[in-house]
């Protein structure tokens, strides 16, 4: 799973069926330290998160469509948690 | 799932089964602020209904083909849906 901060909301209207009614967010990735890595994600939200807070999301297929109970949705990236606080101890 | 722009389309007349009649379009991955960044790439159109100016966002891997119906095609990069807008604070990207 990849740690990541939600940057926005995206809005679409014309998608494929599964996505109707789902929520999609932008996520940025971040380092353990909270500040921002290369690259992002567009992800179904299933945390109920929203701007600004730190997610977790399960970037797989099969755990993906697992969340969503969908045998054949083309979904691969879900956020599945926020994150309240991440502890690390030096390497 | 990221963001890219319908900068072309792809017309092809000779396909491996099940790909006959799926609109190919040639996309330009976005930034998550909306710019331009990397190689343009082939996605299948899973909408059906993007064209060229718009900002749409696209699965990549094994689940591209499952936009698809048969969806045991060989496709790695399929667009899911059209983006309307982004309300992102350093989005440049516009609405579509």
């Amino acid at each position: 799973m990849i740690i990541g901060k939600v940057i926005g909301n995206l809005h679409s209207t014309i998608n494929h069926p599964f996505y109707d009614g789902k929520k999609i967010l932008v996520v940025e990735r971040i380092e353990t330290d909270g500040k921002p890595a290369a690259g992002y994600l567009v992800a179904l939200d299933r945390a109920g998160a929203g701007p600004g807070e730190t997610v977790l999301i399960l970037d797989e297929g099969n755990g993906a469509r697992q969340v969503f109970e969908s045998a054949d949705g083309p979904v691969r990236s879900v956020i599945v948690g926020i994150v309240d606080e991440i502890a690390t101890t030096p390497a | 799932m990221l963001i890219g722009k319908v900068i072309g389309t792809v017309v092809s007349t000779q396909v491996y089964e099940g790909l006959a009649g799926v609109p190919m379009l040639l996309v330009q991955p976005l930034t998550k602020e909306g710019v331009a960044k990397g190689e343009p790439i082939v996605c299948a159109d899973g909408t059906r209904m993007a064209g060229p100016g718009e900002t749409v966002y696209y699965e990549g891997g094994r689940e591209a083909a499952m936009t698809l119906n048969p969806w045991f095609v060989p496709v790695d990069h399929a667009i899911v849906g059209i983006v309307d807008g982004v309300d992102a604070p350093n989005w440049k990207g516009g609405p579509t």
